[in-house]
């Protein structure tokens, strides 16, 4: 059998941690391919519903990264976004999204190390979680 | 202590004792108008009225078994903007709740409106109503009171009130002015009025009511109304829980859905002017939705349908307040209030919120502090 390739889809703010992954890229940190990006322009942007979304899509974890605290460039989406995390973390391991399929960093503008090392440590857990249920699902 | 009054109940009945008490309220108790549910003369369908004249309160009659709509949506509308006269409102306790939220969504006002609250005793499906009372709606308010209070309890036949009543844990109405009390009190004699705040007190003053102590049965029959209805509360959380523990599960409980959003529509707390599931945002191309399926060979169509479920949980199950309007505003019998208060019960807890509760506690998506939630963040190695 094919080894199980997870699909990761990341929502990263412009400002810290997708400038973290394009160091890792210009630094030639090697990360997985399993990691799609989408840049957003802060972290305080990202709604509940795009993770929900992502995840009936069948995409097997959602990633959100954003600048450290104090330092997110709209003063306070990092915030915001934390608590959106809890509420998605409330919600959806109740109907069976194991809690891992979320999962909330901070990554600084200079820390593409620590990119290419959360998406490698990422990606084993959720190869270790198994696909998502909905994958095959044709009611969502 | 708070104030306390009497209305007097004659050979009449309790509805009459209370039209004369709403008249009374009309003419003296320095108000501009007077929100209440009556029965509209041509047919027996109870429905908030705004009332001005002491004349038109004829079929009043806020004890009758439904409410085909939260009136906080109604008491929204008319306090957005400066409405330049103070209405009292009477409301069910859920009511209320539902307008404490809408207040601090600043979708509502407080400074124009009195609330007077009542003992809830219930209330039927809007279909169910319809079945058992008909065009009776004097008698059979009367027959569902005289079941009620004299301990005879709710079922009617085979209908009984809807699962969200039965599971309130909060049928005496927290944070009205006034309070009408029935629960332990002799309403062959007397219904209880009770002023719970400065503006209240005023008014019960202008009203120049008999005084009454509050009964002593009364604590007791709350105590034991919220204990049984907590334990069906209780265990509804626990088998809706249980119904719902997977997608699998959770597609088959929503499997009747037409994606109507009816129950979004009659949500009291769901305020968005233009909800996001009805712009251009699920307006997909054609050869998308043709997409969608070649990926998994077939596609349910409307589709996210549990995407928006999911969504309006994340969106408000914050601030949900267990009317129930949603489940009786669905037209596949989805029991939807079951999983919007069980999931409630979870996202309320986790920001140690209660909705309804408060003016002061802040609506938790509105707000944040610095220092929280670090749990959730995943940590460096
Ligand atoms: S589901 Fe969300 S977007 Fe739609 S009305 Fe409710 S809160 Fe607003
Ligand atoms: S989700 Fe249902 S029970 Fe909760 S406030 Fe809205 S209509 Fe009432
Ligand atoms: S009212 Fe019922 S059918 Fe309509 S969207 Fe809500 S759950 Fe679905
Ligand atoms: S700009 Fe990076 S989290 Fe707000």
């Amino acid at each position: 059998m094919e080894e199980f390739e997870p699909t990761i889809i990341a929502f990263v703010c412009n400002w810290c941690t997708y400038t973290a992954a394009d160091l890792a890229g210009t630094s030639r940190l090697s990360y997985p391919p399993n990691v799609r990006l989408i840049r957003m322009m802060c972290t305080g942007m990202v709604d509940p519903k795009y993770v929900i979304k992502a995840l009936l899509e069948g995409a097997d974890a959602i990633l959100i990264s954003g600048c450290h605290p104090g330092d997110c460039h709209y003063i306070n989406g990092n915030y915001k976004a934390r608590r959106r995390v809890r509420l998605l973390k409330e919600i959806l391991p109740r109907f069976g999204f194991a809690e891992g399929r979320v999962k909330l960093t901070w990554i600084g503008a200079s820390e593409g190390v620590d990119f290419a090392a959360t998406i490698k440590e990422m990606v084993e857990e959720v190869k270790a979680l198994g696909p998502n249920q909905t994958k095959e699902q044709m009611v969502i | 202590m708070a104030k306390t009054a009497k209305i007097e109940v004659k050979e009449e009945g309790l509805i009459a004792a209370m039209q004369g008490f709403f008249k009374t309220l009309l003419e003296k108790g320095d108000i501009n108008g007077l929100l209440v549910p009556q029965r509209l003369p041509m047919k027996n369908a109870v429905m908030p009225t705004l009332v001005t004249d002491p004349e038109k309160i004829n079929g009043t009659d806020p004890l009758a078994p439904v409410f085909p709509i939260n009136a906080a949506k109604v008491v929204s509308r008319l306090t957005r903007r400066p409405m330049y006269g103070r209405v009292a409102v009477v409301l069910r306790p859920c009511e209320i709740r539902a307008f404490v939220e809408l207040v601090k969504l600043k979708q509502a006002r407080i400074e124009e409106v009195v609330i007077v609250g009542l003992d809830c005793l219930g209330a039927y499906g809007n279909v169910d109503y319809h079945r058992l009372a008909g065009n009776d709606g004097n008698g059979s308010t009367q027959k569902f009171l005289q079941n009620v209070l004299s301990g005879k309890g709710t079922a009617w036949e085979d209908i009984d009130i809807s699962p969200a009543c039965k599971a309130c844990e909060h049928p005496i109405p927290e944070n009205a002015d006034l309070l009408i009390g029935l629960l332990g009190v002799d309403t062959k004699d007397h219904l209880l009025l009770q002023a719970n705040t400065a503006n209240g007190e005023d008014i019960l003053d202008k009203l120049k009511l008999p005084t009454a102590k509050e009964p002593e049965g009364r604590k007791k029959a709350i105590d034991a109304l919220v204990a049984e209805h907590s334990a069906y509360r209780d265990q509804m959380f626990e088998e809706t829980s249980e119904a719902t523990a997977d997608m699998e599960k959770l597609t088959s409980y929503l499997a009747d859905c037409i994606n109507c959003y009816n129950c979004r529509v009659a949500c009291p707390v769901c305020y968005c002017k233009e909800c996001v599931f009805v712009t251009d945002v699920f307006d997909h191309e054609p050869s998308q939705y043709l997409q969608w399926a070649k990926r998994k060979g077939a596609i349910k169509m409307p589709t996210d349908t549990v995407f928006y479920h999911i969504t309006r949980l994340a969106h408000m199950s914050t601030a949900c307040i267990g009317c129930g309007q949603c489940s009786n505003a669905c037209p596949n019998n989805i029991p939807v209030m079951e999983i919007f208060r069980t999931i409630a019960s979870f996202t309320q807890k986790a920001f140690d919120y209660e909705a309804g509760r408060s003016l002061d506690d802040e609506p938790p998506l509105s707000i944040f502090r610095e220092d929280e939630f670090q749990e959730v963040v995943a940590k460096m190695h």
